[in-house]
């Protein structure tokens, strides 16, 4: 069955271990930044957050037992509560007045927007799944999708939340692409995007979100400003050199110079403590994930499984490239976390689900390809 | 239309799947080129920018460099001064804080307002000055209460001291804070740093570099709030660099406060050196005072004052010089080769064209050789022996011992004043010149104007022989100055006839020393500053005291002692004095700064004897002048103007001084050119010589 000891009862040798620790390992580096970034203690933010990974991470695992096919099945029902839950929260928001993301059920604040990003990818994979192979390349393989990607994205525009919509739409677009669409469709649908980047930056942004894009265009235009979070954050990250200024040495977080050093600027944090190394490793760390995951698409066995591997995996790449650009002035600063590192539950929560679905698609894998 | 199995769907999956990972993976090494782009190539220039966040800087005024006179004595020095600041980033409750402060340090409300402006545009730690030049007790009032006035900073600092007060103001000028001007044009910090002054006026401008020094700096880790981490090493600052001067201090302040309540000017130089020891312009404001800030009373008081107490007059008052250049005259004409024994008659009066020219002796002197001419200041020789040598020859000589002639001393404006000639009227005005203009020239009055240092500088070269350089500034060995191009012989003659003026029966005999077997050789003048038509000649002229005193005459004096081996040079002029009271008038204050050089009990038991009689000393008049000027201005109480207030008030570039020394030297100049080109019966004379 494997080569791993013969001890271990099979359901726990069967797990991607190497998957598992290496998430760890990210996770517990995140909890050593998130010390240091409380002027080196555990509260109020490393203990939350360690927690909540170990509970998390166990809900990955069993999730990882659910079967592909089960998913396959929950996939659009979900999609459907999700885009309906969206709609509440606009019309709470609408109700309430000001902009809302979140939906109260009492026990749990629940943000429909955070599961939009891996449910859009496990939609459109079960969209083309369902779609007849000839299907593929006539103009019925896109107006469903873009409708799909278009519903959720549009309504966590409204809300107003830039980085979540684009996330949406990277993901889903990801899946249309490799359903294999013609590329003449991407490329002119990548030309016409471009082209409403500006109208939209005009029209359709809200005034903070064009003053980010705008400041992000010439950060020194505004220091202490909006500007002032970029440039403070590459301060942090210059300053920490190759091998950083020491762990709970960081003058830039600790004394408050970087805003939101624990949430969205933890990689500054980080860095400037462990300087270019540990921004190396984390890179390294996060893309042995993604490789992972393609990996498993490649393996997958069917069309479902296959789409979903590589759309969930591409959805990892994007928390971590999005967040990584904006840190490091490289984006427009859009709110997006970095995954295990970023205190916070939703990309946690969002992340280790993504991850708890590779897994199950793996543990599929590996079964049929033992039978 | 191609047809799409499962099986080429799965194909064209991995193509598009390992193309997906490999821009995945270009994007990856893409964020660790940046890294390592932020990291290691700007990583010196974010590591500057983020210690530049952590550590917060300010700045500490560097102690001044002193002034001293010659033998080391301060003229310019530092005290200890106590003031209190606010640090806009501990301020808790500002409005309480500053309503203490007004109870305890007794602070007007414009000073109040003041402050809470200044408070507006400060940042961070960077303090603004509540008051400086506190007394002990108030400085301790504020200290014991500080726990309950966060934000509050009593500071012990230096302030610029002039221990002789006004007796040095226009030597050394004055300091005050930097204006606004000052620190848009160079940006530094130190400039808005409560505590820094800097030279605004005389030699602290001049010397401004040497004397300012670096600043030292408390460096302290804020947080981005601006909340105190902890304090970081302390840089000290450097001291300015201590300048000397060839002034004697003592000589200085007695000249100043022998000159009295004149409006005047004193300048000693070394015969052999060419070293300034001394160099007065009285009345003057307290530097004291002025760097402090002054109020508007006192700026409006010392700017209407017919006195010009704001004038450096030594270097910037132009003065016809009378009969004060007659020896100069004496020695011109010795150079184009007159006969020292050859006699003019001199009848009380000479015509010349239309016009009448007077000696000062309405009978006239009888005939007179060159050597009497000088001692009895006879006008009618000179008229007469330069009428025949032309003015013309006289010029260069006078431009050789000094007149017309701009030295380089470390003073921001001199004025020059006029040796004219007939190129110099041609040039000037287009005209050809006149024997008139010769003749007023001869004694020293029509275009003839020079400031008192030149005739200082006159009286130094012609008692040395020699075209000494004047200096301010110790700076090493002095160069053996060239001699004048006059002989030795014609110099003693010219010595002799000076030497005459005031120990043989001369006109300046009373300015003959108090000290034993020093005699001192010079020259007094008179220069009329109105003119004196016919009619009031034939009434009798006016007696000066009988003139309002812009229309007195002025009184001058030159001179070196001893007579027979100079070592001391000195001259005087006293605007608008008029002869009025001997113990003010140029012999007397010229014998006692002279015997002061040789004998400082005598020369000081002559002032002692003077000073009473005048309303005391030098503070006590100015106390005295001020309560008169508030009683009759009915002003409010003065305010001691801190920081923003003395931008105002301060005369930065004193457009004051200048507009008062533009009008009293245009004035002088009117009155040349109406004299020197009046209708015929333009009459200059010396006016009576006291005797």
């Amino acid at each position: 069955m494997n080569n791993g000891l013969s001890f271990v009862p099979a359901p726990l040798a069967q797990l991607p271990w190497k998957i598992i620790l290496l998430v760890t390992a990210i996770g517990a580096f995140g909890l050593i930044v998130l010390y240091s970034a409380a002027g080196g203690s555990i509260r109020p933010w490393a203990l939350n957050q360690g927690i909540r990974f170990v509970v998390l991470m166990f809900g990955a695992i069993a999730l990882s037992r659910v079967r592909e096919s089960v998913l396959g099945k929950v996939a659009l029902p979900i999609y459907g509560v999700l885009v309906v839950s969206l709609i509440l929260v606009e019309l709470l928001g609408a109700v309430r007045g000001g902009s809302q993301r979140w939906l109260d059920l009492g026990v749990i604040r629940l943000q429909p927007s955070e599961f939009m990003k891996p449910f859009i990818v496990l939609a459109c994979a079960k969209f083309y799944d369902m779609l007849p192979p000839n299907e593929t390349r006539r103009i019925g393989a896109i107006w469903p999708a873009a409708l799909l990607i278009g519903i959720p994205a549009g309504l966590v525009m409204l809300q107003p939340d830039l980085g979540t919509a684009l996330m949406i739409c990277a993901g889903g677009v990801t899946v249309v692409f490799l359903a294999g669409v013609p590329l003449r469709l991407f490329i002119g649908g990548a030309l016409a995007l471009s082209a409403a980047i500006p109208l939209a930056i005009n029209f359709a942004l809200h005034d903070y979100q064009r003053n980010r894009i705008l400041i992000f265009m010439n950060p020194e235009s505004d220091p202490l400003g909006t500007g002032y979070h970029i440039s403070q954050s590459k301060i942090a990250i210059g300053s920490g050199g190759i091998f950083g200024k020491g762990f709970l040495n960081g003058s830039q977080s600790h004394l408050d110079y970087l805003p939101e050093g624990h949430t969205d600027f933890a990689l500054a944090t980080m860095m400037e403590e462990w300087g270019l190394v540990g921004g190396v490793l984390t890179i390294i760390a996060f893309f042995c994930i993604i490789f992972w995951g393609i990996n498993v698409a490649l393996n997958a066995t069917t069309r479902f499984g296959r789409l979903t591997a590589a759309g969930l995996s591409a959805t990892i790449f994007f928390y971590v490239a999005i967040n990584m650009s904006m840190v490091m002035g490289l984006a427009p600063v859009v709110g997006i976390p970095l995954p295990f590192i970023s205190f916070g539950s939703s990309a946690q929560l969002t992340v280790l689900l993504c991850l708890g679905i590779l897994m199950s698609i793996d543990r599929q894998n590996r079964q049929t390809s033992r039978w | 239309m191609r047809i799409v199995t499962e099986q080429s769907q799965s194909y064209s999956f991995t193509r598009r799947a390992l193309m997906l990972g490999g821009a995945q993976a270009a994007v990856g090494l893409m964020l660790a080129g940046r890294m390592t782009w932020l990291a290691v190539a700007e990583n010196e220039r974010y590591r500057l920018a983020s210690e530049n966040n952590r550590v917060n800087m300010t700045l500490v005024p560097p102690r001044r460099g002193w002034i001293v006179d010659r033998h080391g004595a301060p003229i310019a020095n530092n005290r200890t001064d106590f003031r209190v600041d606010l640090i806009p980033d501990r301020l808790v409750d500002v409005d309480k804080v500053l309503a203490e402060l007004s109870q305890l340090l007794a602070l007007p409300p414009e000073q109040i307002e003041r402050i809470k402006t200044d408070l507006k545009h400060a940042r961070g730690l960077q303090p603004v000055q509540v008051m400086e030049n506190l007394d002990w007790e108030r400085f301790a009032a504020v200290s014991v209460r500080l726990p309950e006035m966060p934000g509050v900073a009593p500071t012990r600092g230096f302030a610029r001291n002039y221990p002789a007060g006004a007796a040095v103001a226009h030597l050394t000028g004055y300091v005050g804070a930097a204006s606004a001007t000052q620190y848009q044009k160079t940006k530094d910090p130190l400039f808005v740093t409560p505590g820094f002054k800097l030279g605004k006026d005389g030699l602290e401008k001049a010397l401004e570099t040497t004397l300012r020094g670096d600043a030292g700096a408390k460096r302290v880790e804020v947080t981005a709030r601006g909340k105190l981490v902890r304090e970081l090493e302390t840089k000290i600052d450097t001291p300015g660099r201590t300048v000397r001067l060839t002034i004697d201090a003592g000589l200085q302040e007695y000249a100043a406060r022998r000159l009295g309540t004149n409006s005047g000017s004193a300048v000693v130089i070394d015969c052999d050196s060419g070293d300034i020891l001394a160099m007065v312009s009285m009345p003057a404001y307290d530097p004291n005072s002025f760097s402090d800030g002054i109020s508007h009373m006192e700026w409006k008081m010392l700017s209407d004052d017919d006195h010009v107490p704001l004038m450096n007059k030594t270097l910037q008052g132009l003065y016809p010089p009378g009969s004060t250049v007659k020896p100069m005259n004496a020695l011109a004409l010795l150079h184009a080769g007159v006969d020292p024994q050859a006699r003019v008659n001199c009848s009380g009066a000479m015509r010349v064209g239309t016009g009448v020219f007077h000696c000062h002796k309405r009978g006239g002197h009888g005939a007179i050789d060159m050597k009497n001419a000088v001692m009895q200041s006879c006008d009618i020789y000179f008229y007469e022996m330069i009428r025949r040598v032309g003015y013309d020859a006289i010029a260069p000589i006078a431009r050789e011992v000094g007149l017309g002639q701009k030295f380089e001393l470390p003073f921001d404006s001199q004025r020059y004043g006029t040796v004219p000639d007939s190129a110099w009227k041609l040039k000037k005005y287009k005209d050809a010149w006149t024997i008139a203009d010769g003749l007023n020239a001869s004694i020293g009055q029509g275009y003839v104007l020079a400031n008192p240092f030149q005739l200082a500088v006159m009286a130094a070269r012609i008692g040395s022989g020699r075209q000494l350089k004047p200096r301010l500034v110790m700076n090493g060995k002095v160069p053996t100055a060239p001699p004048l191009s006059a002989t030795p012989e014609q110099l003693a003659i010219v010595r002799d006839a000076m030497f005459g003026v005031i120990n043989q029966g001369g006109t300046g005999g009373r300015a003959r020393l108090l000290v034993p077997g020093v005699a001192m050789a010079g020259k007094t003048g008179t220069a009329q500053v109105r003119r004196i038509s016919m009619a009031e000649r034939a009434g009798g002229v006016l007696k000066n005291g009988q003139l309002p005193f812009k229309m007195r005459d002025h009184a001058l004096i030159v001179g070196f002692a001893p007579a027979d081996k100079p070592k001391y040079a000195m001259a005087i002029v006293l605007e608008h004095n008029g002869h009025i009271t001997a113990s003010l008038d140029t012999p007397l204050i010229g014998r006692d700064i002279m015997t002061f050089m040789f004998d400082r009990e005598r020369a000081m038991a002559s002032l002692a004897e003077f000073e009473p009689t005048w309303g005391g000393d030098i503070p006590t008049r100015a106390a005295a002048q001020a309560a008169a000027f508030r009683a009759t201005a009915d002003a409010p109480a003065p305010v001691v103007g801190a920081a923003t207030e003395t931008k105002a008030t301060q005369p930065t570039a004193a457009p004051a001084v200048e507009a008062a020394t533009d009008a009293a030297n245009a004035s002088a100049e009117a009155l040349a050119h109406d004299a020197a080109t009046g209708n015929g019966v333009a009459q200059v004379t010396g006016s009576p010589e006291p005797q």
